[in-house]
């Protein structure tokens, strides 16, 4: 019996071969079409899809942290947007101190504040100078948020759809908060001009070349965390948790720490993708942070079927790349799209596109039959 | 076990939900060792006698011994587990996403059941031993591997029983094990719980005469919130006040 377990796990510890054909493609593949072939090759990654895709896979490490929290553990958040956003603002504000004199009014301080007549640098905007610190507090500023916050809810019991709605509540909040002036990020405009970083110029495609390589090993390393974390007893209590909480009560857990833990996780993994977010696409406002962008996010993990890793990473690139296509021709048509893409999702294909693919998969056989069967009975 | 006295000790506990008595003033004792059976019509208190025992319900008034001189009332349901009290819930309360084996291992009695621990944590030998062990008085061998969700009716109440003697409990607690089972599952039940009943004491709730005249020694019937007989079936059956409170409800077989 036991010696059958084993065997089991064996088989299920091992890294699919999918994993190291997507990072084959993502890390090695794309950077030398990029690269290689001459610019009017059809073979060509453009530099501009190359930094698209840099996007795209930081959105992807959001939605592996939000398909732990959610897809694994049941607990719907609806502020993911905060946690992505403190590490883009963390990681934007270090960006504005770097542009120094280069910037439109040739002040050492940011555009918006001498916009603003502000005279002197904030004093929280002191040690952004230092990119260490705005790398750390781009990770630890999210975290520290979430475990107060997840203290405070799963110690109060807050489940469900109460949970769901005051994490939507405070993205609504910190909407308000960074739009405003008086909190000295840049108003409703956010933080963009950026210059350089570490020296590189962020206009240089060589420096969004080595941006992408860092997201995709950055991703690389998220998948491997998530992945190690469900695979672990840990990971088996959050399933637990989201099937049965009060048998995982009863058999001696804490449920409470199981979800303070994973919500943490998921707000460093969104600051993680928020920090590499930024210096990618230039600009971050408060409109990438807020109520849409955070329910964004949910619907990328459902369409690519959450409670699989996979899915999460699918369904974030896939809704993006939908979007950046469509927007093209239908741009006043997207959130139709993507709110329609949701209910289908949800009523239709409850597992994704990682579901429906299993789903071909399994039904192939019988659907090849029936067509063999049908076509001769036409005939005669 | 060699201690003697009792695990269970309930002495004038009530239970008021707005005015309504849930337990009234219920004197309620288990010795070790003891398989104890309680019935009562819907309503008498059954289900709430265990909430208290296992702390998701707080009496207003009365104390809850457990062991020697544990006082239960006031603990949290987790610190009660720890104690040595295991639940087994009326519908089956599985992992439905996991496989048996899984199911298993998470209930296992351990030294931490802390985030980190169990995040780094691995099975040895010894606890792999126990859950086959378990496995084997549950009957699910065969079914290891397959995802909880897609067992029986009657699996999926053997697998929680599994699941709360893997917490290697003093006292384990059964609401209803059989409701819903077929004939076959019902006996096979009563012999699961007749063995474990060698190395635990065991309350069950249960409706099914049928299923108490084959398992019970001692019966408890509950009536509004308060013991009104207790001994073995046949003087229980022959008890007039029960009688009286069955009569037109369920048929007590003679």
């Amino acid at each position: 019996m036991s010696e059958n377990h084993e065997l089991h796990l064996r088989e299920r510890g091992d890294i699919g071969m999918a994993f190291w054909v997507t990072g084959f493609v993502l890390l090695v593949l794309l950077p030398l079409l990029n690269v290689l072939p001459p610019e009017d090759s059809w073979l060509h990654f453009s530099d501009f899809s190359l930094n698209r895709f840099g996007k795209f896979l930081a959105f992807a490490i959001v939605a592996l942290g939000l398909d732990l929290i959610w897809g694994y553990t049941g607990i719907l958040s609806l502020g993911q947007g905060v946690f992505f956003g403190l590490g883009a603002y963390c990681m934007g504000m270090h960006l504005m101190l770097t542009i120094g004199k280069e910037s439109v009014y040739g002040s050492e301080l940011p555009d918006f504040m001498v916009w603003n007549q502000v005279k002197e640098l904030p004093f929280f905007w002191k040690p952004f100078y230092s990119l260490p610190v705005a790398l750390l507090g781009a990770i630890l500023v999210p975290t520290a948020f979430a475990l107060l916050f997840g203290f405070l809810a799963f110690r109060s019991r807050i489940k469900g759809v109460y949970f769901a709605i005051i994490t939507q509540a405070t993205a609504l909040v910190a909407w308000l908060v960074f739009n405003r002036n008086e909190t000295n990020l840049g108003g409703t405009n956010g933080l963009t001009d950026f210059k350089q970083l570490l020296g590189f110029r962020l206009s240089e495609p060589g420096t969004q070349r080595a941006l992408y390589v860092l997201t995709v090993l950055c991703l690389g390393g998220a998948y491997l965390l998530c992945r190690w974390i469900i695979r672990s007893r840990a990971g088996k209590v959050l399933i637990a948790v989201r099937d049965s909480e009060q048998r995982v009560v009863f058999s001696g857990y804490t449920p409470a720490n199981y979800k303070l833990f994973v919500f943490v996780v998921a707000a460093a993994l969104a600051g993680l993708a928020g920090l590499l977010y930024v210096p990618q696409v230039g600009i971050i406002t408060p409109a990438q942070i807020g109520v849409l962008p955070s329910l964004e996010m949910v619907i990328w993990v459902a369409v690519g079927g959450r409670g699989t890793l996979a899915g999460a990473v699918l369904g974030a690139v896939s809704v993006n790349l939908g979007r950046s296509v469509l927007t093209n021709y239908f741009p006043e048509l997207w959130p139709f799209i993507l709110g329609g893409l949701f209910v289908t999702v949800v009523l239709l294909f409850p597992d994704g596109l990682v579901g429906v693919g299993r789903r071909i998969g399994e039904q192939w056989p019988h659907i090849s039959r029936r067509v063999s069967f049908i076509m001769p009975a036409t005939k005669g | 076990m060699t201690d003697k006295g009792s695990i269970i000790y309930l002495e004038g506990v009530t239970v008021d939900y707005d005015g309504f008595k849930a337990l009234n003033n219920l004197n309620f004792i288990v010795d070790y060792n003891e398989l104890r059976v309680v019935i009562g019509p819907n309503g008498a208190g059954k289900t709430t006698l265990l909430d208290v025992i296992c702390g998701k319900t707080k009496p207003a008034a009365g104390r809850v011994i457990f062991g020697k001189d544990t006082e239960l009332i006031g603990k949290r349901e987790d610190e009660i587990v720890k104690l040595g009290i295991g639940r087994k819930f009326q519908a089956p309360s599985i992992y439905a996403n996991l496989t048996v084996w899984e199911n298993l291992d998470l209930s296992l009695k351990r030294l931490s059941k802390g985030v980190f621990p169990t995040l780094l944590g691995s099975s040895t030998q010894a606890e792999r031993i126990k859950i086959g062990d378990a496995l084997e008085t549950i009957g699910l061998n065969d079914v290891a591997q397959t995802r909880a969700g897609s067992l029986s009716h009657g699996q999926k109440q053997w697998l929680e029983i599994g699941m709360v003697i893997l917490q290697d409990p003093s006292l384990l607690l059964v609401d209803e094990p059989v409701a819903g089972m077929t004939d076959e599952e019902t006996e096979q039940t009563g012999m699961l719980l007749q063995s474990l009943a060698e190395k635990h004491a065991i309350v069950v709730i249960e409706h099914d005469m049928e299923f108490v005249r084959q398992i019970a020694r001692i019966v408890t019937v509950l009536h509004e919130g308060t013991v009104i007989c207790e001994g073995p079936v046949e003087k229980v059956q022959a008890d007039d006040r029960v009688r009286e409170i069955y009569l037109g409800r369920q048929k007590v077989h003679a």
